[in-house]
């Protein structure tokens, strides 16, 4: 019994990886660009959901609102005000740009929230329920449910809309769809509002189930590598499974060897993954 | 005759009075400092600026060659400078690890690899016991003799550090004009062109790093024996990868003299913050750090040194142009 509720435990939290893994995928997969900054899109997400219920008394609804608009306002503004430069400029600058902004943004987070680890006030979303003997905690269930809803919500948004066809136009290539009328800075800067966004609300239902602080940034976009180089290089579908994978791995592995190897044994895959199927599980060329 | 590289004199005399000029412990270990760094980021540079391969988890490097020796003296006894050699082969075996599968693959795998990799170490060195756990390991405490290397005086330090930043210095110099820095260069400048050309690029990209890695667990090592003792974060964590990545890029990646600039500038800076905010300094620095680097990135991925060649040095030529011709 114990075995099938690390199970679900894992598939919940995977669900919350694959969202904010498939902003990261959908930049990397349109614009080929990494954004080290990733994980600290989920941090912010978190601490803008904590100060949402701590100060203004939201409710799950209302912060998780606040976190996506926050981080789309973000994504955006980043792009505009940074990325757009350096997106062609030598490989130098395109990873120190989002790497420093990653640093800016942790220890600024550090300055301000301090090292401590918070946890969310309780909120109408808690307690547990029993399904045949297996207790799943409601946040998490409610998480879990939401971050797969919207992951499949931008796949089909990417997939079956107008602005979806016009952003993976832009991604295809770029001069053409500017032929086309499609104005590829909005369009990119969509994209990264988008990713941000994505983050913001995958930090958001994580914080209803697990204590943060400013540091977990690191885990996440490492662990966002992971699952997009298992999905497949560009792939939100891919992302999808490879996050609801990697949850179940990192539950596992903290089950049968211990919570301190979670990471170990996910990042090992990764090296192990670069050696053996580049690719990933969905992906074609590399 | 062959012409006299004056600027090469000028460091090099430089930094040989240093110590002498500004003399006293606090300015002695600012100038151990510098070096330390400024050989970190050097050996950083080689596949990061050269070969245009950025490491984010250079850490990796610095921390094998930091542990290896004060765990043969924890095991065995073995003095600090006896254990470097196992660093560095340690940090070979990382870099092997890490560069066949990702230089064969085009794209930013590398940069992901290298801090996926860091920090997977951190944390395994982190819960080792055999490596101290998060609480380290320490050198001799008390000399046994001189071979230990330990000092009260910090000018030992200064000497050795500067003896190792020269030998990079010239190592770097060699690799700028030979076929393999050529190589290097021709691949920075896009990879399939270079290939096209006949380079074979995985495999020079893996010869860039693993020199770098070589040199960067030297750094380590002589962290090491200054100081006496490691610990996880202090030798493995990413403010160390960062640390070099900032230098460099700083002062210039792909430019012998870029790290020394970068580490002159920010050792002195980290030192300031450290002292005027206490605690809360460390902190605000890597606010700062971040803060630079994405100005950099933005405004001049090509450090300060590209800045000075392309706006200050045309202007001041011309104004000696001028002097001369008016005379």
């Amino acid at each position: 019994m114990i075995f099938i509720q690390v199970i679900v435990g894992g598939l919940l939290l995977g669900a919350a990886y694959a969202l904010f893994s498939s902003g990261l995928t959908l930049i990397w997969g349109m614009m080929n660009f990494i954004n080290f900054a990733h994980g600290e899109f989920v941090m912010l997400g978190m601490y803008v959901a904590f100060l949402v219920v701590t100060y203004l008394a939201g409710g799950p609804a209302a912060f998780g609102l606040a976190a996506a608009v926050a981080l789309f306002v973000l994504g955006a503004v980043i792009y505009v005000a940074v990325i757009r430069h350096v997106m062609r400029g030598p490989m130098l600058a395109q990873i120190l740009s989002t790497f420093g902004l990653a640093l800016f943004l942790r220890y600024s987070a550090f300055w301000i929230f301090s090292a401590d680890f918070r946890t969310l006030p309780t909120t109408s979303l808690s307690g547990t329920i029993d399904v045949g003997g297996i207790l799943i905690s409601i946040p998490q269930l409610v998480a879990g449910a939401v971050a797969a809803a919207l992951t499949i919500g931008m796949h089909l948004m990417l997939t079956r809309t107008k602005i979806g066809s016009q952003l993976l136009a832009v991604a295809e290539d770029r001069n053409a769809a500017m032929l086309m009328g499609i104005r590829p800075d909005r369009m990119q800067a969509l994209a990264w509002g988008l990713s941000a966004a994505s983050a913001g609300i995958a930090g958001a239902l994580m914080a209803t189930s697990y204590p943060f602080s400013p540091g977990v940034g690191e885990t996440f976009v490492l662990t966002a590598f992971v699952v997009v180089t298992l999905g497949g290089f560009g792939s939100v579908p891919g992302a999808m499974l490879a996050g609801l994978i990697v949850g179940l791995i990192q539950a596992l592995s903290a089950y049968y060897l211990g919570p301190i190897y979670k990471d170990v044994v996910v990042y090992a895959l990764f090296v192990a993954l670069l050696w053996l199927r580049p690719q990933g599980l969905l992906g074609t060329t590399v | 005759m062959k012409r006299v590289k004056w600027n090469w004199v000028a460091i090099g005399v430089a930094l040989l009075i240093y110590p002498w000029v500004f003399s006293g412990a606090f300015y002695e270990n600012i100038g151990v400092l510098v070096l330390l760094s400024a050989i970190a980021a050097s050996a950083w540079n080689i596949v990061g600026g050269y070969a245009g391969q950025v490491s984010v988890g250079h850490a990796m490097f610095f921390g094998a060659g930091a542990y290896m020796p004060l765990l043969l003296y924890k095991l065995w006894g073995l003095p600090v400078l006896a254990g470097i050699p196992a660093g560095i082969i340690a940090s070979l075996v990382i870099a092997v690890v890490i560069g066949i599968p990702t230089f064969r693959l085009q794209g930013h795998y590398f940069s992901m690899a290298t801090i996926a990799v860091a920090e997977l170490i951190r944390i395994v060195v982190s819960n080792w016991a055999l490596l101290g756990a998060a609480i380290g390991l320490m050198g001799p405490a008390v000399p046994r003799g001189w071979w230990d290397f330990v000092f009260r005086s910090e000018l030992p330090y200064y000497y050795l550090f500067l003896a190792v930043f020269s030998l990079l210095m010239f190592v770097t110099y060699w690799m700028e004009r030979s076929r393999f820095g050529y190589y290097l260069r021709a691949i920075r400048g896009g990879e399939r062109a270079a290939s096209s050309l006949g380079v074979k690029v995985w495999l020079y990209k893996l010869y860039a790093l693993l020199l770098s890695a070589g040199f960067t667990a030297l750094a380590g090592s002589l962290y090491a024996l200054k100081t006496g003792f490691v610990d996880p974060e202090s030798a493995f964590g990413i403010l160390i990868s960062v640390q070099m990545v900032i230098t460099a890029g700083l002062g210039g990646a792909g430019r012998i003299f870029g790290p020394l600039l970068g580490a002159v500038i920010l050792v002195p800076l980290q030192v300031a913050t450290n002292t005027w905010l206490g605690g809360a300094g460390t902190g605000i620095t890597y606010i700062i750090y971040g803060g630079i680097i994405v100005l950099l990135a933005r405004f001049e991925p090509g450090g300060l040194l590209e800045l000075w060649q392309r706006s200050i040095a045309p202007r001041l030529r011309r104004r000696e142009f001028k002097r001369a011709h008016a005379a």
